[in-house]
C-alpha cells in the first residue's frame, strides 16, 4: 500500500544579504478581464492539499522532482494576469464527448454527465473560464499514439473536450465513463477510472491540472497517484459524487465534481 | 474558506487533450505566440527538458505566458478571432525532450522588472506543476536590477537566463529546463 509520505516542498527563505527589494506595490499591468479587482494578491498554493514533488510510491517522481527549495515570489511581484478564452475558442460540440468525434455511430460505453462548479477559496464562482478534459475510452484506452494498452480504440470516441464555465462558475460535459488501465508503476498496477481536468482561474498562477475519480472505485486505495497527497479530506475532494439530480431519465447518470482554485486574498500578503 | 483542489500529474497522454492540433483537431493554443506582422523582435525560444540523470523528458508540457514587445499582456487571449499576439503558448517535448516557441521578445512589464516569460512545467512524474521564468542573456543590466532575480541565490540565477544565439536569419534563445540534479532550474513558489 502506498504510504502517504507527503510533505510540502521546501520553500526557501529569502537570503538576508539580499535585503528587501524596494518595489512599488502594483507592478503588474492587469489585463482587461483577468484581474478586475486590480492589485489583489492571490493566496498561495496550499501545500497541505497539493502533493509533494517527490512521492516514492509513484516511481516516475524519483528523477523528476525538483530538490532545491522553491523560491517564494512576493505577491507584489507575481503575475496577476491570465490568458482569457472566449466563446470563439469553443465549438458547439466541444463539451459533448459522445458526439464530438462520431464517425458512424455513438461511442460504446456508459454515457455519463459530469458537471460542477469552479470556485475560488472564498466560494466565489470562477466565471467564463476555460475547462479542458481528456480521458481514456470505456475500454481504458487513450487515443494518444504512445498508449499501447491491449484494449480497443473506439473509432467514434476521441476522449477530449472543453467548455467555458457560466456566470455561476458551472461547467458541464457529456461523456463516456472511462475504463481503468494498467500502467506498470509496480506489479499489477491499475489506474482507477479518472478524467483529467485542466483549469485556468483568475491568474496564470491559479492554473491547476488535476484528475477526477469516481465514487466507490476499488482501485482508489491502491493508486499511488490518488494517494499522493497527505490529507485524507483533500483526496476525497478529487472524487466526484453520484447525483440523482444531475442524472437525466432514460439518458445518462450524473456526477458532480466541484473544483476549488486559489483565490484572491482579502488582505494582500506582505509585499 | 474552501480548500484548494489537489493537483495531479498531467500524465503521459495530455497531448491530444491540450494540444490536439497534431491529431487534426482545433486547439486553444500552440507554440506560435506571435504572427509575423506583430511589432517587436521575433525570436525562437527553445531548449531541452531533462531529468535528474540528464536524460531528456519526452512527455513534458511547457506553458508560457508573456507580454508583447511593449510590455502589455493581451487582454483577451485566444478568443478564436485572428489576433497578432496570443501571449499564451503550449509546447510538448516529444521530440527528444526538445520544446520550442515562436514569439516576440517581451518588453519589461513594469518598472524594475526585466523582460521575462512566465513558464509552467508539467510532466508525467510531476504531481504538482512547477513555475519558472525565462530571462534574456542580452538584458544584463535589466536582469541585474530585477527584483525577482534578486530573490534567487546568485549562483543559481544563470538557470533562469536564456542564452541568445544569432543563427542565419533568426535569433534563438536557448533555455534548458533541468528538473533535478546539477544545474537544477530555479522554480518558484509563485
Ligand atoms: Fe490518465
Amino acid at each position: 500500500m502506498p504510504e502517504n509520505i507527503g510533505t510540502r516542498p521546501p520553500i526557501a527563505t529569502v537570503p538576508a544579504i539580499m535585503g528587501k527589494p524596494t518595489v512599488p506595490n502594483d507592478l503588474t499591468k492587469p489585463s482587461g478581464n483577468a484581474n478586475p479587482g486590480g492589485g489583489n494578491a492571490f493566496s498561495p498554493r496550499d501545500w497541505t492539499q497539493h502533493p509533494p514533488y517527490d512521492h516514492g510510491p509513484y516511481r516516475s517522481t524519483a528523477l523528476r522532482s525538483p530538490r532545491q527549495p522553491l523560491i517564494p515570489i512576493k505577491q507584489a511581484l507575481s503575475n496577476l494576469t491570465a490568458p482569457a478564452f472566449g466563446d470563439g475558442s469553443i465549438d458547439a460540440l466541444d463539451h459533448d464527448l459522445t458526439r464530438n468525434a462520431v464517425v458512424n455511430a455513438a461511442p460504446l460505453g456508459e454515457r455519463i454527465i459530469v458537471t460542477g462548479r469552479v470556485l475560488d477559496e472564498d466560494g466565489r464562482p470562477v466565471r467564463r473560464s476555460l475547462v479542458e478534459i481528456w480521458q481514456a475510452n470505456a475500454a481504458g484506452r487513450y487515443v494518444h499514439k504512445v498508449d499501447q494498452h491491449d484494449a480497443p480504440l473506439d473509432p467514434n470516441f476521441f476522449g477530449a473536450g472543453r467548455c467555458l464555465t457560466d456566470d455561476d462558475g458551472r461547467y458541464r460535459f457529456v461523456t463516456i465513463k472511462p475504463g481503468a488501465y494498467p500502467w506498470r508503476n509496480h506489479h499489477n498496477a491499475w489506474r482507477p477510472a479518472h478524467i483529467h481536468f485542466s483549469l485556468f482561474g483568475h491568474s496564470f498562477e491559479s492554473r491547476l491540472v488535476t484528475q477526477m475519480y469516481f465514487p466507490g472505485d476499488p482501485l482508489l486505495p491502491l493508486d499511488p497517484i490518488y494517494n499522493c497527497t497527505p490529507d485524507e479530506s483533500a483526496r476525497q475532494r478529487m472524487i466526484s459524487t453520484f447525483s440523482i439530480d444531475r442524472t437525466e431519465p432514460e439518458w445518462a447518470l450524473g456526477y458532480e465534481f466541484d473544483i476549488v482554485l486559489r483565490g484572491r486574498n482579502a488582505t494582500p500578503m506582505e509585499a | 474558506m474552501l480548500k484548494q483542489t489537489p493537483s495531479q500529474t498531467v500524465g503521459p497522454y495530455f497531448l491530444y487533450g491540450l494540444i490536439p492540433q497534431p491529431y487534426g483537431r482545433r486547439g486553444v493554443a500552440d507554440n506560435r505566440l506571435a504572427s509575423p506582422e506583430l511589432p517587436g523582435e521575433h525570436i525562437r525560444i527553445e531548449g531541452q527538458v531533462l531529468d535528474g540523470e540528464g536524460n531528456p523528458i519526452v512527455d513534458a508540457l511547457i506553458e508560457v505566458w508573456q507580454a508583447d514587445a511593449e510590455g502589455h499582456y493581451p487582454a483577451e487571449a485566444a478568443d478564436g478571432q485572428p489576433r497578432h499576439f496570443a501571449g499564451f503558448g503550449r509546447a510538448d517535448s516529444s521530440a527528444g525532450g526538445l520544446y520550442g516557441f515562436e514569439t516576440v521578445k517581451p518588453g519589461g512589464v513594469a518598472e524594475g522588472q526585466a523582460p521575462h516569460v512566465n513558464v509552467i512545467v508539467y510532466a508525467r512524474g510531476m504531481l504538482s506543476h512547477a513555475f519558472t521564468r525565462i530571462y534574456f542573456s542580452d538584458e544584463a543590466q535589466a536582469n541585474a536590477a530585477d527584483p525577482v532575480l534578486a530573490l534567487v541565490p546568485e549562483e543559481r540565477r544563470n538557470t533562469l537566463i536564456a542564452q541568445r544565439a544569432e543563427l542565419p536569419g533568426r535569433t534563438v534563445y536557448r533555455f534548458d529546463i533541468r528538473l533535478q540534479g546539477e544545474g537544477e532550474t530555479v522554480f518558484f513558489d509563485a
